[in-house]
């Protein structure tokens, strides 16, 4: 396991390496804070100092922004051939798995944190539950890992970066829209109610809601966390193959 | 120090490699011709460990390599074809970085490690230059550097002097039979020349299964007078 370190170290900085992560972490922050302020957030007409209206629309954002985190990670090997080098190197899959998904989850939460000045912001204006803010952090944290869980193993799939997106944004709206009940009361239609209702169990909504409204709850934690286990665990048997 | 027996490996209905078998001791340079899609290069990544075989087997200085994977890792240096390396890298921070992985833990230790392959392979000039930036000479020989960085007994170079110069490509052949004596080297290559130049051993490989296994001399011997294209021609008709 000694060998994550190297791989996440260099997996960090590529980001850096390159004009990739300052496009993202400018966008990002853009994009999140211009929604909260916007009439759909409704950051003042809301009169609460909280950060309900900044996070709220983090499934969303996290939705096009994690792909685009995640699909270079495997995808951009293989299309160099880069993957020969780096699999002909002293490290096992599971070593190389892991050190590219913490590099990209650290990546993700960097953006998150960097969001901090809204977070002074509310203190300023008001009196805040920091409580909240902090479980609140800390889902979107674990929804980023559970996302980029998705996108890394979309992108171990192709060499093709376009196609890894493309994928990686299916199956993150498959797992986002789950939790709606317009999307589920189809379901219901269509399966047996039990299952339909453990479908909806995997949605990042429901499980994000909870962090929102200052709660941890240990199903939500397992929930992200066997996301991400089982996602790399198909990640190292993907790239064996 | 390489053991190869029977090594098969399928793409759908194509047997890439039909059956390859031969052994490499410390001292050989054994070069590996054949037509473009004979087989050479898929050899030698089941030899390195890339891809699996689906039959047979291939062991480094007595180590399976489908058995343990990383330790016969350990002990080969492998140039792919083409040289990959990350472009946005310095070629510091590139052999910094796979010196890391070869287990050089300290900073002092990977920097004298970096300082001999940068020398020995001359790319002082380039060092602090991205992999992006460096015309596709320097890009070999930073392929090269990463293979050598931690003095390998066992060489495996696909194609190491493609893209070169003339004078690069006699510095490259000059290098690689400096360090032969210690080691075992197998390369691929289809300029017969070079093989002629470096190799005490060469094997001609064709459809995946090998055609000839002797030295140059005798490879010459087999027809006197010939041109050894003509002899390679001969020998590999399969292919055409």
């Amino acid at each position: 396991m000694r060998h994550i370190v190297p791989i996440f170290k260099r997996e960090f900085l590529g980001y850096f390496r390159s004009p990739v992560a300052y496009v993202f972490l400018i966008a990002f922050l853009f994009i999140s804070v211009s929604l909260a302020f916007s009439r759909y957030g409704g950051f003042f007409r809301a009169g609460v100092a909280g950060m309900d209206s900044y996070f709220t629309f983090f499934p969303w954002l996290f939705l096009f922004l994690v792909p685009a985190v995640g699909m270079r990670l495997w995808s951009e090997e293989k299309r160099s051939g880069t993957v020969e080098l780096l699999f002909t190197l002293p490290i096992t899959t599971l070593e190389a798995v892991l050190g590219k998904f913490l590099a990209g989850w650290a990546f993700l939460t960097l953006a998150v944190l960097a969001s901090f000045p809204m977070a002074l912001t509310v203190g300023y204006l008001g009196d805040p539950d920091w409580g909240v803010i902090l479980t609140t952090y800390l889902g979107a944290v674990l929804m980023a890992g559970g996302y980029l869980g998705v996108c890394t193993l979309a992108s171990a799939l192709t060499k093709n970066q376009v196609i890894s997106f493309v994928i990686s944004l299916a199956a993150c709206a498959g797992l986002l829209f789950l939790g709606f009940s317009s999307f589920t009361d189809t379901l219901e239609g269509l399966l047996p109610m039990a299952l339909a209702d453990a479908l909806s169990n995997f949605s990042f909504i429901t499980h994000f809601d909870a962090f929102t409204k200052g709660i941890i709850d240990p199903k939500d934690v397992v929930f992200f966390l066997s996301l991400m286990g089982f996602t790399l665990f198909l990640n190292v048997v993907v790239l064996e193959r | 120090m390489i053991e190869v027996k029977g090594l098969v490996k399928t793409y759908g209905p194509k047997r890439a490699v039909d059956g390859v078998s031969f052994s490499v001791k410390r001292g050989d340079i054994l070069g590996f011709l054949g037509p473009n899609g004979a087989g050479k290069s898929t050899t030698m990544k089941m030899i390195t460990g890339f891809l699996r075989p689906n039959a047979g087997s291939a062991t480094v200085d007595g180590i399976d390599v489908t058995r343990d994977p990383v330790a016969v890792k350990g002990k080969l240096g492998y140039l792919p074809e083409s040289a990959p390396a990350y472009p946005e890298m310095t070629v510091e921070e590139f052999l910094g970085f796979i010196a890391e992985i070869r287990g050089y833990r300290t900073p002092e230790a990977r920097a004298a490690q970096v300082d001999r392959a940068v020398q020995l392979t001359h790319l002082t000039p380039v060092r602090k230059q991205t992999i992006e930036t460096l015309s596709k000479g320097f890009k070999q020989r930073v392929g090269f550097a990463q293979a050598l960085l931690h003095d390998p007994a066992v060489l495996v170079l696909d194609e190491p002097t493609d893209g070169l110069d003339p004078n690069q490509k006699n510095e490259v052949r000059a290098l690689i039979k400096g360090m032969a004596e210690a080691k075992a080297v197998i390369l691929s290559t289809h300029i017969l020349e070079e093989v002629e130049a470096i190799c005490n051993r060469v094997i001609i490989i064709s459809q995946g299964k090998v055609v000839a296994d002797e030295t140059p001399a005798q490879m010459r011997a087999r027809k006197p007078g010939a041109r050894l294209d003509e002899i390679f021609r001969e020998l590999t008709r399969g292919d055409l």
